[in-house]
């Protein structure tokens, strides 16, 4: 039992899922039950925790396609302005100002506006692979460049559809629960079943740490760049598509707005280290899920909006230091040495 | 050693560059500067022409930004372009940049045009060119944002009354609940003088006149729809029983729509929005029965422009801020002005 707990404390998930946990405890206790609270309206789960998993689900499949990336060493600024491309190109095809041949095809709006994705993200893998430009660098021309060419796409306007099909992406229920939670499931379930059951995940490790051993390794280094760009573009223009549907419209000049840092913090909370090597597609998820209950706190607690920023700063220094294993190490010094001065007095 | 000499070379090479830019328009000035007082000394003689002289206007527009400046865009291109016998109007998009305005301002000024109208694209550093226009003796008007200037610069601004708005607001809320009720708050993003502004209207109203509504709770929402949802997500979770919403702009009205809909309460009955702007899918959504009000904050600013503009050239006084006529508008006039909506 004890050893069974210490291996499952030693796991990189361990920390982000009691962090998680201790959030929700925190906001229970501070709302009195009712943060827990779920209810059932219409035939669906209602709740803030369902809210969480529902807001969350951009976030979370953003920060699974960014831990591939970070773990190779590299780094996708551009996955905000890929979310408002996916969404332009989707919303305007559905209301017809775009490719007004394909009348409006829901279906068609999402496999272009992932298209899209594709070709952001094939465009940042050749950028890196290719032409090897610093990731930051070459994703932050997409990251500038992108959200003009949605603004091109939509004439800088924000554009209101009407189609029930499109909203169920955000809005829809399949046995009660929301339906970006199945997204999320099926890609990340996707990724780790590649990444653990193939040698895909050593292999990006391995870049990780040092891309020429890799190289000379027999790694094809290059294609597995820019395979891994595409992936996370890809996974953009997902999180673009649930963005979208939710506001039921394309705005373009918001959607996805400074949501690179949040994906990155939570790959970050999730304990994975940014310079590349080890990582945790899991942890990053629960990493996005914390980043989300942050938000979720702020508002159930009714901050004022001039504090909102510093409460949120001072919450993921707290998680943090909670993660950082040098003060876990200091801190347990502290604890260690009481324990042994009460355990003298005992003996 | 010979990099460094190209840098100093190329320094120089500036500083006269831009010495000459300014001894250039510095006689430019003083002559229109001169053209002004002979016109003043012969007050007849001006009267007698400016019945038959049309009316020059110089306007700097910011760019495209978004659909309510093209709006306005449109609203003051075709007033010149019905009263062409009367008004001739020089057009400058400035593609979101100052410098673009200051380059277009400088150039009416050469071209003597009567009075000079701007969107200022920012607040600061309009200080200079303003005193070059003044010097030429050609009234500026600001449209629809002010310039953080001295008073005595620009002849009036032309623009909205945010605390106005909010006032309005209050009412109309007060009048779809009945004048009893809990109320919620969406407010734009913190330190917008629009946010500041049309909180403290509403507030005040509220406070004064209505004291059976209580505002139960009041977050930001940015001003986009993303964002109104998650905050009004939350809102109706912490506060089931409240009877309205009171959004700081229709994206954000429209983002709560979605949100009450998921807590299975019908918007526009259950809770009702009164929001500001007055854009195109607020109207939409109101003709839906899912929205109840929008208070307008009119763009198009046109006549109002033109019609000051000629004062100014006859030489008439007006106020330092001519507040633009907003309008509301309900649910039972929505179907009949969805198809005139401009923006």
């Amino acid at each position: 039992m004890k050893k069974r707990l210490s291996k499952l404390s030693g796991s990189q998930a361990f920390w982000p899922v009691m962090i998680f946990l201790a959030i929700i405890l925190f906001n229970t206790i501070m709302t009195r039950g009712e943060f827990l609270t779920i209810s059932i309206v219409d035939g669906h789960f209602y709740g803030r925790i369902i809210d969480i998993f529902r807001n969350g689900g951009k976030l979370m499949i953003l920060a699974a396609g960014m831990t591939m990336v970070l773990a190779t060493g590299g780094t996708d600024i551009s996955v905000g302005s890929v979310m408002a491309i996916s969404g332009a190109i989707a919303c305007s095809i559905i209301n017809g100002n775009l490719l007004p041949g394909l009348g409006g095809n829901v279906a068609m709006a999402i496999i272009l506006a992932i298209l899209a994705g594709v070709t952001c993200g094939l465009w940042n893998g050749f950028l890196v692979s290719q032409i090897k430009i610093q990731p930051i660098v070459a994703t932050m021309i997409l990251l500038v460049a992108g959200r003009g060419i949605a603004q091109l796409i939509t004439n800088g306007k924000i554009i209101t559809i009407n189609s029930d099909a499109y909203y169920f992406i955000n809005g829809g229920y399949i046995l009660g629960l929301p339906f970006p939670l199945y997204i999320v499931l099926f890609l990340v379930g996707l990724l780790l079943l590649f990444v653990q059951k193939t040698a895909f995940g050593l292999f990006l490790e391995s870049i990780g740490c040092n891309p020429l051993a890799s190289k000379f390794a027999g790694i094809k280094v290059n294609k597995f760049l820019l395979a891994i760009y595409t992936i996370s573009g890809a996974f953009a223009s997902v999180a673009g598509l649930i963005e979208s549907a939710g506001i039921k419209g394309a705005d373009c000049n918001n959607a996805g707005l400074n949501i690179e840092l949040d994906a990155i913090l939570a790959v970050a909370i999730g304990g994975t280290n940014l310079m590349g090597g080890r990582f945790s597609i899991f942890s990053s998820v629960i990493g996005a899920l914390i980043v989300q209950s942050i938000t979720t706190t702020v508002l159930a607690l009714g901050v004022p909006a001039a504090y909102i920023r510093v409460l949120k700063a001072v919450l993921i220094i707290v998680i943090c230091l909670a993660q950082s294993s040098k003060f876990k190490v200091s801190l347990g010094k502290i604890f260690v040495g009481k324990r042994g001065r009460k355990e003298a007095v005992a003996l | 050693m010979k990099k460094k000499l190209v840098g100093v070379l190329l320094s120089v090479s500036m500083v006269v560059a831009s010495l000459a830019g300014c001894g250039s328009a510095a006689p430019q000035a003083a002559e229109n500067a001169k053209t002004e007082t002979r016109v003043a000394d012969e007050p007849t003689a001006k009267a007698d022409s400016a019945a038959s002289e049309k009316l020059v206007v110089g306007f700097a527009q910011i760019g495209q930004e978004s659909g309510w400046r093209d709006a306005e865009t449109m609203s003051i291109q075709t007033y010149a372009e019905e009263h062409a016998d009367t008004v001739e109007l020089k057009f400058a998009d400035a593609q979101q940049k100052q410098e673009n305005q200051i380059k277009a301002i400088k150039s009416f000024i050469e071209q003597d045009v009567d009075v000079i109208g701007l969107a200022p694209v920012v607040e600061t550093g309009w200080d200079q060119v303003f005193a070059e226009a003044q010097d030429a003796g050609i009234p500026i008007i600001l449209l629809d944002r002010t310039a953080d200037v001295d008073e005595s610069l620009y002849a009036t601004f032309i623009g909205s009354d945010f605390i106005e708005e909010g006032k309005e607001a209050a009412k109309q809320m007060a009048e779809l609940i009945g004048g009893k009720g809990k109320i919620v708050e969406l407010e734009g993003t913190v330190g917008a003088s629009a946010a500041t502004d049309r909180k403290t209207g509403f507030d005040q109203e509220i406070a004064a006149s209505y004291p059976d509504i209580e505002i139960v709770a009041s977050q930001t929402g940015d001003f986009t729809r993303a964002q109104g949802k998650e905050v009004m997500e939350s809102f109706l979770k912490s506060n089931p029983d409240i009877v309205g919403v009171y959004a700081h702009n229709d994206d954000m009205a429209l983002g709560a729509i979605e949100a009450i809909k998921e807590a299975g309460l019908k918007p526009g009955e259950d809770i009702v929005t009164v929001s500001v702007d007055g854009v195109k899918g607020i109207f939409e959504a109101m003709v839906a029965g899912e929205a109840n009000c929008t208070v307008e904050c009119n763009p198009l600013l046109g006549p109002l422009f033109f019609e000051t503009a000629a004062k100014l050239k006859a030489g008439e006084s007006v106020e330092k801020w001519v507040k633009s006529v907003d309008g509301v508008f309900t649910q039972d006039v929505a179907a009949d002005v969805i198809d005139s909506r401009a923006y």
